[in-house]
């Protein structure tokens, strides 16, 4: 009954709706978790494959933290299955858990770097819980500081180091014991913008040579958008929609991703929203919604040409997601005339873009 | 100072250092196992249980809660089952350890109490086990408050001992006692309480030059 409810009230995008494959590192079953009167997890299924970058993100509070714990058993659920590399975890000790950590590097928001340790050991510790030989944790080491760029700071105790730099040693050190899985806590969440665009791009390169399969959570879409392929939105518990990237971007069904879009997409600029009437006025103002062929094509002038009249660009734009271009257009339709409205929605909707009479404005603005 | 008394105050200062080196000692040796205890046992630890955390407690706070120089004549019985006699530099050394270990362990809970979490949720995400947190991770992130704690401690035990005269146990309390202030030799009196300065500072000093060289958390 529940997978029943699940169905309904998730989104899924055509690409992203699958069912599970063999190559899934990681498949969540109606996994629920709740602490007290409030559920954390309510019911999330999930499947992460092989060498891809799926991003989860969530407001504060959405559940979050508790799913990416329940990956690695830091967090039990209550009911549900956790499958790792085809093995469900969920019912393990935590004696049967440690090693089964070991396929698992996890990078944390505040980077949790061990103060007493230089960089080296902090990043040999995985292979020193593992029982490597010291010759071996350091050699390994010291490679793993030459893939993040921090060979210098290998002597180094973290506190002397940027937090760009610490969270380099935080991946260099979850790559150690060459994990499965790469779990990523909110890990550029504390950085300044342009650390965060190069702690992605390590991830990112990372994720390509080392063919590493990475998930990673976030309350900020600028994080998917650079590095994701697929998106979950999680929100009080539940998966609310999911698919690729640029399709979320270009389509964003629930009213949560909207919101969360909402920083990093085109909006209306409020001087204008403001002056919106449902009455007809000089011009219709107009949202479209294009992405894929719709955006590739000179829709504009192919609309001009089909419906004469005047269109105006009053805002908005074409941006690339995953090498998708995705655009949100708003445009100003000379005369409020129904029937003439009706034959450009009609003409737009015919090329795949999704129209929005936004209201109409007296004046032109 | 008359040749006698110096030889007096030197074999003091001998008696003094015994003490708070050998009680200082075991008080550390039980004392961070019993912190560690503590902190492992308590809501959240890496060893949760409740039970063991309260009876722990319990145990130390009474010991913490009666006056040394009761605790050194109550212990008595004890103190001659280990050391075979109830009198003497030795004999001190049982009760002094005693009442330093549950000191100390709570000094040492507090150190280890205040190592972040997430760096024990990052040992844990590693694959460690409950000896490795603690290895790796609470001791020597707690460190430095461990070592500054066991200073603490060992300036303590230099004050305590000076009760330890009472169970003829020397040292330079009992000398300050004995010569300074029965006997009115005021020079013996600044001698002790001089030598007393110099050892407290020294072992002061040298901790937290220890601190210093141990931490880098900043």
């Amino acid at each position: 009954m529940n997978q029943h409810f699940a169905s309904v009230t998730e989104v899924t995008h055509p690409v992203g709706g699958r069912s599970a494959g063999p190559n899934d590192v990681v498949r969540l079953i109606e996994l629920k978790r709740r602490f007290g009167a409030t559920a954390a997890l309510d019911g999330v299924s999930l499947s992460v494959r092989q060498g891809e970058i799926l991003g989860i993100i969530g407001r504060s509070g959405a559940g979050k933290s508790t799913l990416i714990r329940c990956l690695n058993g830091l967090e039990r659920p209550d009911s549900g299955q956790v499958f790792i590399e085809g093995r469900d975890i969920s019912r393990l000790g935590e004696r049967e858990l440690q090693p089964l950590r070991r396929r698992i590097g996890m990078i944390f928001q505040h980077f949790n770097l061990l103060s007493a340790k230089t960089v080296e050991d902090n990043v040999a510790l995985p292979l020193k819980i593992e029982g490597r030989p010291r010759a071996e944790r350091l050699a390994r080491a010291a490679e793993l500081l030459e893939l993040v760029g921090l060979s210098e700071k290998a002597k180094a105790y973290p506190a002397s180091l940027s937090g760009g730099q610490k969270q380099r040693v935080g991946i260099a050190r979850a790559l150690a014991a060459r994990p499965a899985l790469l779990l990523s806590d909110e890990a550029t969440s504390a950085l300044d913008p342009e650390t965060t665009r190069s702690i992605l791009a390590l991830l990112r390169d990372i994720n390509r040579q080392l063919g590493l399969t990475i998930l990673l959570i976030t309350h900020e879409m600028e994080v998917i958008r650079s590095i994701a392929d697929r998106v979950a939105v999680i929100d009080a518990g539940r998966i609310v929609e999911q698919g690729p990237v640029w399709s979320i971007f270009a389509d964003p069904k629930s009213a949560i991703t909207q919101s969360l879009l909402g920083g990093i997409r085109p909006q209306l600029p409020a001087e204008i929203a403001s002056r919106l009437t449902q009455n007809a006025g000089v011009e219709a103002i107009l949202r479209i919604d294009v992405a894929g062929e719709a955006a590739r094509s000179p829709l504009l002038s192919d609309l001009a040409l089909a419906v004469p009249g005047s269109f105006r660009l009053v805002h908005g734009g074409i941006d690339h997601v995953q090498q998708q271009p995705v655009g949100t257009l708003f445009v100003a339709v000379a005369g409020s005339n129904e029937a003439h409205l009706a034959e450009v929605i009609a003409f737009l909707k015919a090329r795949q873009a999704r129209v929005e009479v936004l209201g109409h404005v007296a004046g032109s603005v | 100072m008359s040749p006698v008394l110096f030889e007096l105050l030197v074999r003091s200062i001998w008696e003094t250092i015994l003490m708070t080196a050998a009680s200082g000692l075991i008080s550390l040796v039980f004392g961070l196992p019993l912190g560690l205890a503590l902190v492992a046992t308590d809501r959240g630890g890496i060893a949760e249980n409740l039970w063991v955390n309260r009876a722990l407690g319990a145990v130390i706070n009474g010991f913490r809660s009666v006056p040394f120089i009761i605790l050194l004549v109550a212990l008595i019985p004890v103190t001659r089952l280990i050391v075979g006699t109830s009198i003497g530099t030795w004999a001190a050394i049982v009760p002094l350890s005693i009442a330093a270990t549950p000191y100390y362990a709570r000094i040492a809970e507090v150190s280890l109490r205040e190592v972040d979490h997430g760096l024990i949720e990052a040992a844990r995400a590693m694959g460690g086990n409950r000896w490795t947190i603690i290895r790796e991770v609470l001791v020597p992130e707690a460190l430095p408050g461990i070592v500054a704690g066991f200073t603490v401690t060992l300036v303590t035990l230099i004050g305590a001992s000076a009760m330890a005269g009472a169970i003829g146990a020397g040292g330079l309390g009992d000398l300050a006692i004995r010569y300074g202030y029965q006997r009115f030799e005021t020079s013996v009196m600044i001698a002790v309480v001089i030598v007393l300065i110099v050892l407290v500072c020294g072992i002061q000093w040298a901790g937290d030059r220890l601190v210093a060289r141990l931490d880098h958390r900043a």
